[in-house]
């Protein structure tokens, strides 16, 4: 095979790599804005008015994964499926946003952390990388973090709005997250870097809590029969 | 482990109480769940950290393979160069089998950043003993095909039928492209050492070669990888090198007469003094 062959054909294969990438990336861009619609669904839970809507915005918020699950769905017949990770820089960033909606519904509902299976079936993705297109455990714990800072900020606006009792509920709830992250050895990759913003969002609601037990508006022991 | 959690605990203890049993609980779900995860993600970190130990040493056999090689040009046999280097890259090959083993089953672009530098040393090294012994350059195909490897150990325990004895390991284009433009700069030292021989031929093989490669990269431009510019520089210098070398064998040559010509490459210093005159 001549040097020139043998540029044509890698030529080939790069511009084929190419037009994969552009589709994938005109769909990541559908699902961004898909997510970015989510996000605004859900963050009018900070607004008073909010507080008592929050299972009617969960349940919008779950008809908009509807069309999540569909643009996935088309995201899926874009590659080979064996390449994953070949692409997986192009939908990372949407995929820990998705992971974070979910787990953000699921705690307005439940007030329980989402499993990755329920993530992976909200989004209808697969669990285990050898059944197809998946949901990496890296992406879900980042989804989980970029949840903890939410909440930290929904335990402040729970106040305001009068409601005393969730920052206690949050507080159990990230600290029982907290310990649960000082469980993994984390290289210094961009996990690690989110992981140590954790620390903050800890912080933040343990002040929250005290500012409210200090005036008596925490009640104790009614938080206690909630456990 | 246990005494990381013991730092957190009493700052937490000091706010809400009930939280002792929270995070302290073993059998709590969310450290039950984050337990699996740890499991996961160290499965996981070990075999990238065994995968990128295995790319050292793949780096540095072929590196040792391609000094080597460069010895060639001023040894009289050249074969015994030429056997103890294929002697050389097939050790190098059974590290890459290594590599396969431990990616078997695996997603290879998950791991891939860990064994990149050593696949493309490996690119270099072998493609660089082909133009020696061919004086064309080694195919992507011709690669692969010497990346099969045997496995008669663990295989047959495994559900996998027929698959499990075979394994293979695919060099990427993008990574033989990055390894032939690495190549390009050994062919320039190849070009210059020869020339500080006496060798009179083979620079002009190498000026060509190194255009047509030039070209192809030309072709290619940026829709390859990212690095592949960078090297797209490199590659000009290493290029310019050798065509200002064999520009300055033919002035050279045409002024000296042909009987004379011999000593005057045979001395590094008689050529190295006017080439810096002429450029």
């Amino acid at each position: 095979m001549s040097v020139t062959e043998m540029f044509s054909y890698i030529q080939g294969f790069l511009s084929a790599d190419q037009d994969v990438r552009e589709d994938i990336r005109k769909v990541v861009q559908m699902l961004e804005q898909t997510a970015r619609e989510i996000l605004t669904v859900l963050q009018s839970v900070h607004q008073p008015s909010g507080f008592k809507e929050i299972p009617g915005k969960c349940a919008k918020a779950r008809e908009l994964f509807c069309t999540v699950r569909t643009h996935i769905a088309d995201l899926k017949t874009k590659f080979p499926v064996e390449q994953y990770y070949r692409f997986h820089e192009h939908w990372r960033f949407v995929l820990q946003r998705l992971a974070f909606l979910s787990a953000f519904v699921v705690y307005l509902e439940s007030e329980a952390l989402v499993t990755r299976e329920e993530v992976a079936q909200i989004l209808g993705i697969e669990v285990v990388r050898e059944r197809g297109f998946h949901l990496d455990v890296e992406d879900y714990l980042a989804g989980v973090l970029i949840m903890a800072s939410e909440l930290s900020r929904l335990a402040v606006n729970s106040v305001t709005a009068g409601d005393y009792n969730r920052p206690l509920r949050i507080s159990n709830f990230i600290n029982e997250l907290d310990s649960g992250f000082r469980l993994l050895n984390l290289k210094n990759d961009p996990l690690r870097k989110r992981y140590d913003g954790l620390k903050y969002d800890v912080k933040k609601i343990e002040e929250v809590v005290y500012d409210l037990s200090i005036r008596g508006l925490a009640k104790e022991p009614e938080s206690g029969l909630d456990k | 482990m246990s005494k990381r959690e013991g730092e957190g605990c009493p700052r937490k203890n000091a706010d809400a109480p009930q939280d002792r049993d929270g995070s302290g609980n073993p059998s709590s779900p969310v450290i039950a769940v984050f337990k699996v995860f740890q499991q996961e993600l160290d499965t996981k970190h070990d075999k990238y950290e065994r995968l990128v130990k295995i790319s050292r040493d793949v780096t540095i056999e072929s590196k040792r393979t391609i000094f080597l090689l460069h010895r060639v040009t001023s040894v009289p046999d050249a074969e015994d160069i030429l056997n103890e280097a294929e002697t050389k890259l097939d050790a190098v090959r059974q590290k890459i089998g290594q590599i396969a083993e431990e990616l078997r089953g695996e997603d290879i672009f998950q791991f891939h950043r860990a064994f990149t530098p050593g696949i493309q040393e490996y690119v270099e090294a072998v493609s660089f003993l082909h133009y020696i012994r061919h004086r064309s350059l080694i195919s992507l195909e011709e690669i692969n095909a010497r990346l099969v490897f045997m496995r008669t150990e663990k295989g047959l325990a495994e559900a996998q039928p027929a698959g499990s004895q075979v394994l293979t390991f695919q060099v990427t284009p993008s990574d033989y492209l990055l390894g032939v433009a690495d190549l390009t700069g050994e062919l320039m030292r190849m070009c210059i050492s020869s020339v500080g021989n006496g060798d009179i031929d083979t620079p002009f093989q190498l000026s060509q070669f190194l255009r047509q490669i030039h070209d192809g990269f030309s072709y290619i431009g940026n829709t390859g990888p990212y690095e592949v510019s960078k090297k797209l520089h490199t590659l000009r210098q290493s290029l310019g090198k050798v065509e200002d070398a064999c520009y300055t064998l033919r002035v050279r040559g045409s002024e000296i007469p042909k009987h004379m010509l011999a000593d005057v490459f045979s001395s590094r210093t008689a050529l190295m003094d006017p080439e810096e005159g002429v450029v």
